[in-house]
């Protein structure tokens, strides 16, 4: 069980940094996706990993619980990761549109158009 | 009582409002973004005199007992930094409407607005986890602000600065999880409390959270090695909103001070020594580049962003010996620099507007040559530390900080070099423009084949135009004049940041209790 969630995390990880280093806008989108998945995952795993367990206390004494605050760490993770990706997916839309080139890097279009200092 | 939670609502409840009500009629916009800002500068100043006591106020929503419930805490450096944004916001809003960039694209107001609760409700915050949330709030209004009015180079900085924030975003929850899976806490003060507690062998976990940490704030405030999407977001974001976030790196600036002299404090055995071994270096680097890039900058624009950057690495240079005295001199100078790069991109927008470009290059003069050249001489030489206004009085009091014998040689040449090279910087950039420019016309006229300036060029500035700038410079000689008064109250506040058991305390202790 801990090795299946430590490895998931490393590989979701391992995939999103190599995807991000693309500085292409859509594999850098999904290697930011792939990247909340991971820290997703790693936010549950911060409570510790317990299975069939309920978050709440028991009144009957029953002791075995698991910790519902990185659940709600988790849920709040998901909805920002979620919107931002929205956000980000639009404002790559719109400067690839303005731009017609989907580079994140600024600097070589710059040298090669000669557009910026020398005018 | 109630008050505490005002500088989030406030901007809270408005932005919806200004977004869906009056979003047609620009008019009504602007008379709600302004009276908000009024409103969130009233309160801000209310806030400031009930800090100003030395009592640590604490908020909790839903009367839930921290550490359980979510807290909002005002103490004197909460205080100054609302006040501050307050006064910032209302600057940057006037010029914005009366040069008109709030016509220039949809929404500026209600984005304005929400950018506001993101930034007041990470300063006022006592949860790690919300001033994370509140990072996201203040990210996503900025994402909107930096690509205001479009166009090709914007939209592409802008996509650059929303994938670095979005990475960051990202660190900042591993180091949420990895903080949570060692100490089981992430309410600031209960952390505080519980890190001490942690016995040395057992620390690595923290360690690496705090130093986590410390890179996503370090993002955030542009240092040392994560310093470079700050110069190609702010010269290419909208002037007024690049002024605007002139104090979103005193975020980065303020989250260091909070969480690493409460949580991860200088003297705490588990994270001994973790900010100051790396904060140091990184802000003599961050202070090199900045000066190398004002020498370097070929526009207006990247020069003041790399002034920016030179002066984050000053700032940081004083927060990194951790000692009371550095920090009044830290927060002093916080508040120069943000009202100092602020007015420098206002005047800026009014050069640019007319020039019809930032590029360092002569050109015919514009209207009112004297007038800008005056006024972009007053934002330099508060920037480059020159006296008489408060750069100098804030540099004074940094160099006069540090005098560990370790730290002093490399930070007074940083910071002295650095200036140097940035007062060369801004006087070359100045005498191009405004000064070379009337040699230009002189020539023209001598010749007798001058074209008489036209288009927008020969329009001079409104009052309306030239108030907020010349607000900014006010406030820049008003800091200068009252700096003893203001040095005196960050002296207290500086005391209190260090007071960990008094803000611990303060939090911790149940309500009624306390009553």
């Amino acid at each position: 069980m801990e090795f299946l969630v430590a490895s998931a995390v490393g590989v979701l990880t391992a995939g999103g940094v190599y995807l991000l280093l693309r500085l292409r806008t859509f594999p850098v989108i999904l290697g930011l996706a792939l990247l909340s998945y991971a820290v997703n995952v790693f936010l549950f795993a911060s409570g510790r990993l317990a299975i069939d367990m309920s978050p709440i206390l028991s009144k009957y004494g029953d002791a075995s619980y698991t910790d519902p605050l990185p659940q709600a760490l988790v849920l709040t993770a998901i909805v920002i990761s979620f919107g931002m990706t929205a956000v980000l997916v639009m404002i790559a839309l719109g400067a690839f549109l303005e731009a017609d080139s989907d580079t994140i890097d600024i600097a070589d279009a710059d040298a090669a158009s000669g557009k910026d200092g020398e005018s | 009582m109630h008050w505490i939670i005002a500088p989030v609502v406030l901007p809270a409840l408005l932005a919806p409002i200004i977004g869906f009500v009056t979003r047609h009629d620009i008019r009504l916009s602007r008379i709600a973004s302004v009276s908000g800002t009024v409103l969130l500068l009233a309160v801000a100043i209310g806030l400031a005199l009930q800090a100003a006591g030395g009592e640590t106020t604490v908020y909790r929503l839903g009367s839930w007992p921290a550490p359980f419930g979510i807290v909002l805490v005002l103490d004197r450096l909460s205080a100054l930094m609302v006040l501050l944004t307050a006064a910032l916001a209302l600057i940057v809003l006037l010029h914005a409407i009366a040069t008109g960039w709030d016509r220039r694209g949809r929404h500026f107001h209600a984005l304005f607005q929400f950018q506001l609760m993101g930034i007041c409700g990470a300063f006022l915050t006592g949860d790690i986890f919300n001033l994370f949330v509140f990072f996201e709030v203040l990210l996503i209004a900025s994402y909107g602000l930096m690509i205001h009015s479009g166009g090709r180079e914007r939209m592409r900085a802008g996509l650059q600065y929303v994938v670095m924030n979005l990475a960051g975003s990202t660190l900042f929850l591993f180091a949420l999880g990895t903080l949570y899976a060692s100490t089981g806490t992430l309410n600031i003060a209960d952390l505080a409390a519980k890190v001490p507690q942690i016995p040395v062998e057992e620390a690595a976990l923290v360690r690496v959270a705090a130093m986590l940490l410390m890179i996503v704030f370090a993002v955030k405030a542009a240092l040392f090695p994560v310093q470079f999407w700050l110069p190609a977001t702010y010269s290419n974001a909208p002037a007024p909103v690049a002024a605007l976030f002139a104090i979103m790196t005193k975020v980065g600036a303020y989250a260091i001070i909070r969480i690493h002299t409460l949580a991860f404090g200088p003297d705490v055995a588990s994270t001994e020594g973790i900010a100051a071994t790396w904060l140091f270096p990184a802000a003599i680097v961050t202070i090199a580049i900045g000066a190398l890039g004002v020498l370097g900058a070929r526009r207006l624009m990247p020069l003041i962003a790399f002034s920016i950057v030179g002066s984050m690495g000053t700032l940081l240079v004083a927060v990194a010996s951790f000692t009371p005295e550095a920090m009044t001199a830290a927060l002093y100078y916080l508040v120069h620099s943000t009202f100092a790069a602020a007015c420098l991109f206002l005047v800026a927008d009014l050069v640019m507007s007319r020039r019809g470009g930032d590029s360092l290059t002569t050109m015919p003069p514009t209207a009112q040559n004297g007038l800008f050249a005056a006024l972009f001489f007053g934002a330099a030489i508060a920037m480059a530390g020159m006296p008489p206004l408060s750069g100098f009085l804030g540099k004074l009091l940094v160099l006069d900080a540090i005098r560990e014998p370790g730290a002093m040689p490399w930070a007074w040449t940083a910071i002295l070099v650095g200036s140097l090279f940035t007062i060369v910087g801004f006087a070359r950039a100045g005498s191009t423009i405004f000064w070379k420019s009337t040699s230009l016309a002189l020539a023209d006229e001598a010749t007798g084949g001058s074209a008489p300036a036209t288009g927008d060029m020969a329009i001079g500035a409104r009052p309306g135009e030239l108030t907020p700038v010349m607000a900014a410079i006010a406030a820049l000689a008003l800091l200068a004049v009252l700096a003893g008064p203001l040095a005196a109250y960050l002296e207290e506040t500086s005391a209190q940041i260090f007071d960990r058991e008094g803000y611990i305390s303060a939090v911790l202790t149940p309500e009624e209790a306390a009553e």
